[in-house]
């Protein structure tokens, strides 16, 4: 593969995620501005200029016409694709981390930090069709985790809302009474913080990368843990693909290897794992550092990473990928 | 005459007395058409086409492009108006030669992980064997051999010397001799200069050293004793290493020697060394002194 290179943030990557059509291609980074890139050959389109600070999540709704991102800056912004023009602003107490459209783009899910004796909420937002009717109003705010809740995200069919934090602990909500639902053990569950969660293109289960070392696959319904895969170093980024039956996971650095120096420059690896069997398929190598943020093109034809290192590299997949054989 | 003649041909589909009215656009008919030559296999195409340009006279153009397919793309109808939307934000005053996206130059493979038992990278595990879980890898400082002892109980330990202690020869042998008086007055005295039986021996193994030293030339700059040692240490117990360092860059200057214990192994490094690709350079190889025979 020739990956595309595509360096407009200056600051580490902190999520990627494309729109519906697969067309559109949203970076959020450290450096307080969102990017859109053009996901066929990497063509900057432009930027949400707004945020005060990192901008930690993003999501895009249905027909590509709204953006939502979380920001450190305690505050989550709606905005207009085409434009780049700010639509409503939602402020809170504390950095917001996450942020995810509802199925139907009526309603955002937020997370916010725990911070100077707040404790982390999860919030849910109506979203207006018109930007003139919105309000700031919560329908439903959810307290209860000790720590930072890193991801939050719709369930199959809005029914239920799923977290994941730096407890380790993953969480279903009710997502009409925010009662709890279901969380894990510590036994079978993640045993440090998770870093990073994405659900597939179905919704049908979903796949967490923790510190730990590990990512875990887990059915959406019944909180079982169907698969676990190992990697060699902090899993921060993860994907799943809407094609084959792969996943993707990107990590950090190895601890024992900070102070070898190793003269291939761009050895941090995304590695691809089947997500049935279990088995490294293999990594791709490239960035120069820590890999934050993973996303597959819906297509399941290209998928791109987004590193410490400020670059988002945008791989299209040779048709040798499609006949990989176990 | 002679004009109107050769002219003729061409004017046959259209007669002069036509060509009255002023479209002298049309006189394209009189141009070569256009000539495509297709996409070779590097993708390169080039189109050959004619035209007047303001003065009248007959002008050929030549384009070359390169054709290069990414892969199909299906885009809904969405996705193409999306395409055509203005720049915004800080992609509005983007000059094309910002060079924000590029095109990796390294092909970048989904590398495939290798079959457990083969090894990652030549320098890792070699002569190790399959470890053991629970053992414990002991590494030897002097002779370098894994898993065998450690380095207080070496056999070579009067052999492979760390190069900071590299003394030259002739100023070794007057050191030898003061050294032992001056142990009286309390001086540190490194063991290898310390009185004994050893010392005579260690000469003599020492001098048939010099003998089996290899020159090795062209190496790159960031090549080290470690380097060297691994690389010679297939052909026989190495007794010293040496790499020449500039002090001011801290880089290597191209060159630097390695001492075998025996002058077999010493032979077949060179015969086997010289020539061989080490870090991107060709190693030039050779006996040291002139060829002792």
């Amino acid at each position: 593969m020739r990956p595309i290179l595509m360096k407009g943030h200056e600051r580490p990557l902190t999520f990627l995620k494309y729109n519906r059509e697969g067309d559109l291609l949203f970076s959020c980074a450290k450096d307080h501005t969102p990017t859109v890139w053009f996901a066929d050959d990497g063509e900057r389109l432009g930027t949400y200029r707004g945020h005060n600070g990192a901008v930690w999540c993003c999501d895009v709704s249905r027909d590509s016409t709204r953006l939502v991102t979380g920001s450190a800056d305690q505050s989550v912004k709606l905005w207009d694709v085409q434009t780049g023009t700010q639509l409503y602003t939602f402020n809170f107490n504390s950095p917001a981390r996450s942020v995810d459209f509802s199925v139907g783009d009526k309603l955002v899910v937020i997370t916010t930090d725990p911070f100077m004796g707040n404790p982390s909420t999860i919030q849910v937002k109506r979203i207006a069709r018109d930007p003139a009717d919105q309000t700031s109003d919560s329908v439903l705010t959810i307290k209860g985790p000790q720590g930072r809740i890193n991801r939050a995200v719709w369930g199959p069919l809005n029914k239920t809302i799923i977290s994941a934090g730096e407890d380790s602990i993953i969480r279903i909500w009710d997502a009409e009474t925010g009662n709890l639902l279901k969380e894990t053990d510590k036994e079978s569950g993640h045993q440090k913080t998770i870093s990073s969660l994405c659900m597939s293109a179905d919704k049908s289960h979903f796949l967490t990368g923790s510190a730990d070392k590990s990512a875990k696959l887990w059915d959406s319904r019944s909180l079982t843990l169907l698969k676990t895969y190992q990697m060699d170093r902090p899993v921060n980024a993860v994907a799943i693909s809407p094609l084959l039956d792969h996943v993707v996971i990107g990590g950090g650095q190895e601890a024992v290897n900070v102070t070898m120096t190793d003269r291939r420059a761009g050895k941090f690896e995304a590695k691809f794992y089947h997500k049935i069997l279990q088995d490294e398929i293999g990594g791709v190598k490239g960035h120069f550092g820590p890999i934050n943020a993973l996303a597959f093109n819906p297509d399941g034809r290209s998928f791109s990473s987004g590193g410490e290192d400020g670059y988002v590299r945008l791989h299209h997949f040779d048709p040798e990928y499609f006949s990989i054989r176990m | 005459m002679a004009a109107v003649e050769s002219a003729r041909p061409q004017a046959a589909k259209l007669r002069w007395g036509e060509l009255e009215e002023d479209d002298a656009g049309d006189l394209d008919f009189l141009l070569p058409p256009r000539v495509v030559e297709g996409p070779d296999e590097n993708g390169i195409k080039k189109t050959t086409e004619y035209r007047f340009d303001e003065d009248g006279n007959k002008v050929k153009v030549t384009t070359t492009t390169r054709v290069r397919k990414l892969g199909k793309a299906r885009v809904s109808k969405k996705a193409k108006e999306r395409r055509n939307w203005a720049k915004f934000g800080d992609a509005v005053h983007e000059d094309v030669g910002s060079r924000l996206t590029m095109v990796s130059t390294e092909e970048i493979l989904l590398e495939r992980p290798r079959a457990p038992g083969t090894k990652e990278e030549p320098s890792v595990s070699e002569g190790l064997g399959p470890i053991q879980p629970g053992a414990v890898l002991m590494v030897c400082r002097t002779c370098g051999k894994k898993g065998d002892h450690w380095t207080s109980k070496c056999p070579y330990k009067d052999l492979a010397q760390p190069p900071e202690t590299f003394v030259e020869r002739p100023s070794t042998a007057d050191a030898a001799s003061a050294a032992p008086g001056g142990a009286g007055r309390s001086a540190y005295v490194p063991p290898s200069m310390r009185g004994g039986g050893e010392r005579t021996g260690t000469e003599m193994s020492r001098r048939r050293n010099d003998e089996n030293s290899v020159r090795v030339t062209n190496l790159s700059e960031d090549t080290r004793e470690p380097d060297l040692l691994e690389l010679f240490r297939t052909f026989g117990p190495v007794s010293r290493v040496y790499v020449a360092i500039d002090q001011k860059t801290g880089m290597s200057r191209g060159f630097g020697f390695v001492n075998f214990v025996h002058r077999e192994d010493a032979e077949r490094a060179i015969n086997k060394l010289n020539g061989y690709g080490y870090d991107n350079l060709i190693l030039r190889v050779e006996w040291a002194t002139p060829r002792p025979n």
